[in-house]
């Protein structure tokens, strides 16, 4: 199987956008293709992540929308969508149509228009991904969140501190990030302090609601050189998808994403390597809770320990394995099909030298990138080309 | 539901509908295939049996349609000595006290189902309403 390249990244701003979703499509599609040095009919297959543009705007059909702004015809189109996964099977389907060599050069863009919606209604749509025996219920991802955080701190007597220690972090690495939502410090005062939304977990424990869109171009390894010179370009050197149950009550341990331990062990066979020879990753911190159970879930550190981990700095940017140096979901902010394709967006900044103030030392970076609650996952594993 | 040929209100007995499937487990939903590739056998009314709250919530933002704040539970029944499959689980709202109030609960709380004919408004989010059940099972406090 051909080992795949990335050759080119961009993603716009993410935040409070006028842009429509086919207007931000084509703006981070546009700076991709320019990235790589290509134009858009050299590409043969390109693909749409995204959850919800029809539920959100009315807007369907993204990809033609897509492929026609940028010139990019005649080739292939696909949406690829995975609820808040989309990104992430959207690297997936990428890195497929490269390795079986059905395309010589992808493109992938990620992207959702969501802030025109109050937080109800997009809450709603987001919910909308649940079972009817959850909807009725009137269940959202974020009560979802509590539910757990509540179960991970009784079970292994964490403190509830810890939790607001991700969003302390995760916000002081979104000020060095000109793409974030939010360039804002917080102090763990204010994320306790501020207003309730599901119980333990508060305001501060959620990333927002975002516009946004971010995009990747790959080719096969063989001839990334061609494009870019060598360290300018990452390799995908392992990757997996898994899917959990829909209903979140019927998995055996509530606090184990088992999308993210069954995706990551595919992840890191393909890759020849373990959870100790990670660099950098960016998790899917849609809420704080999310990220003590993916490093653990991951094998970065014991069930139940993952907490500790962030208490001692383990996870701070100059530390033993930097989390979410982009300012993760939290900060950076989650336009819901974009978020996974921003993390690999990241994660090949990292790997390429070219993540400015948010640079860290790496060879090899992970991204994971959750749906629902954990009910779809991808686990990406790349390599610095030098 | 009413029995309108008669004129009179008799109420069908609401059951809390879980599968039971031929290797002996049992799941809440029920799913057209059970676990382990098990085939459905039978029906288990969860309105008859206790519960234990494993987790819980309050969600204070709440879509369109739901009560606010929003008192979440996922409890595990107690389905006996004789049964020895998977736990049985169950997501729902907390039951409200006289007052209207969700009943404040704690990780461990025994609770009993208790029928609520609509749980949240149809329609009045995303989910299109003919496309399911609005009626369910609140959760309270077993005194």
């Amino acid at each position: 199987m051909e080992r795949v390249a990335i050759i080119g990244a961009s993603m716009t701003r993410f935040g409070q956008r006028d842009a429509w979703v086919r207007e931000l499509l084509a703006e981070a599609g546009e700076a991709a293709l320019s990235d790589a040095g290509i134009d858009g009919d050299d590409v043969e297959h390109l693909y749409v992540s995204n959850m919800a543009s029809g539920e959100f705007e009315g807007q369907t059909g993204v990809p033609n929308a897509l492929a026609h702004d940028l010139d990019a015809l005649p080739a292939y189109t696909a949406r690829i969508d995975q609820t808040s996964s989309s990104g992430g099977a959207g690297v997936y389907a990428a890195w497929q149509s490269v390795a079986a060599g059905a395309s010589e050069l992808t493109m992938l863009v990620g992207g959702e228009k969501m802030t025109h919606r109050t937080t109800a209604e997009a809450t709603d749509v987001i919910a909308s991904l649940t079972h009817p025996v959850e909807y009725k219920h009137g269940v959202t991802l974020p009560s979802f969140a509590g539910l757990t955080a509540r179960l991970y701190l009784d079970t292994y007597d964490a403190p509830r501190e810890s939790l607001g220690k991700v969003a302390v972090k995760n916000h002081r690495n979104g000020v060095d990030n000109p793409h974030a939502q939010f360039r804002k410090e917080v102090d763990l005062d204010t994320v306790l302090d501020s207003p309730m939304v599901a119980d333990p977990l508060r305001l501060y424990d959620f990333c927002p609601i975002t516009d946004g869109s971010a995009a990747l171009v790959f080719c096969p390894e063989s001839v990334a050189a061609e494009y870019v010179p060598e360290g300018e370009y990452a390799v995908i050197s392992g990757i997996g998808g898994a899917t959990d149950t829909h209903v979140v009550h019927e998995r055996a341990d509530p606090t184990t994403m088992g999308g993210v331990v069954d995706s990551s062990t595919i992840a890191y066979e393909m890759a020849g390597i373990g959870p100790d020879d990670v660099d950098v990753a960016e998790l899917h911190d849609m809420f704080t809770i999310l990220e003590f159970l993916q490093s653990e879930d991951l094998g970065f550190f014991e069930k139940g320990k993952g907490w500790k981990a962030v208490e001692e700095g383990v996870t701070d940017r100059d530390g033993e394995l930097p989390i979410n140096t982009s300012g993760g979901l939290k900060s950076k902010g989650h336009p819901l099909g974009a978020s996974g394709v921003a993390q690999v967006y990241e994660i090949y900044q990292q790997l390429t030298g070219n993540a400015g103030p948010r640079q860290v030392e790496a060879d090899i970076g992970l991204a994971c990138n959750v749906g629902g609650f954990g009910n779809c996952v991808t686990t990406t594993i790349m390599e610095a080309s030098q | 539901m009413s029995d309108q040929n008669s004129g009179t209100e008799s109420e069908a007995t609401p059951v809390f509908e879980a599968a039971e499937y031929d290797d002996g487990s049992i799941t809440y939903p029920p799913h057209p295939v059970g676990p382990n590739g098990s085939e459905r056998v039978g029906t288990v009314d969860l309105g008859e049996y206790d519960a234990r709250v494993i987790t819980w919530t309050t969600s204070m933002a709440t879509p369109p349609g739901v009560r606010e704040p929003n008192t979440l539970a996922i409890v595990e029944f107690d389905l006996g000595e004789g049964y020895d499959g998977p736990p049985v689980r169950a997501l729902g709202q907390v039951a409200e006290d006289a007052a209207g109030d969700p009943f404040d609960v704690a990780i461990g709380d025994r609770v009993e189902p208790v029928h609520v004919a609509e749980l949240r408004e149809p329609g009045a989010g995303i989910r299109e309403p003919e496309s399911q059940s609005w009626d369910g099972f609140r959760f309270q406090p077993v005194e």
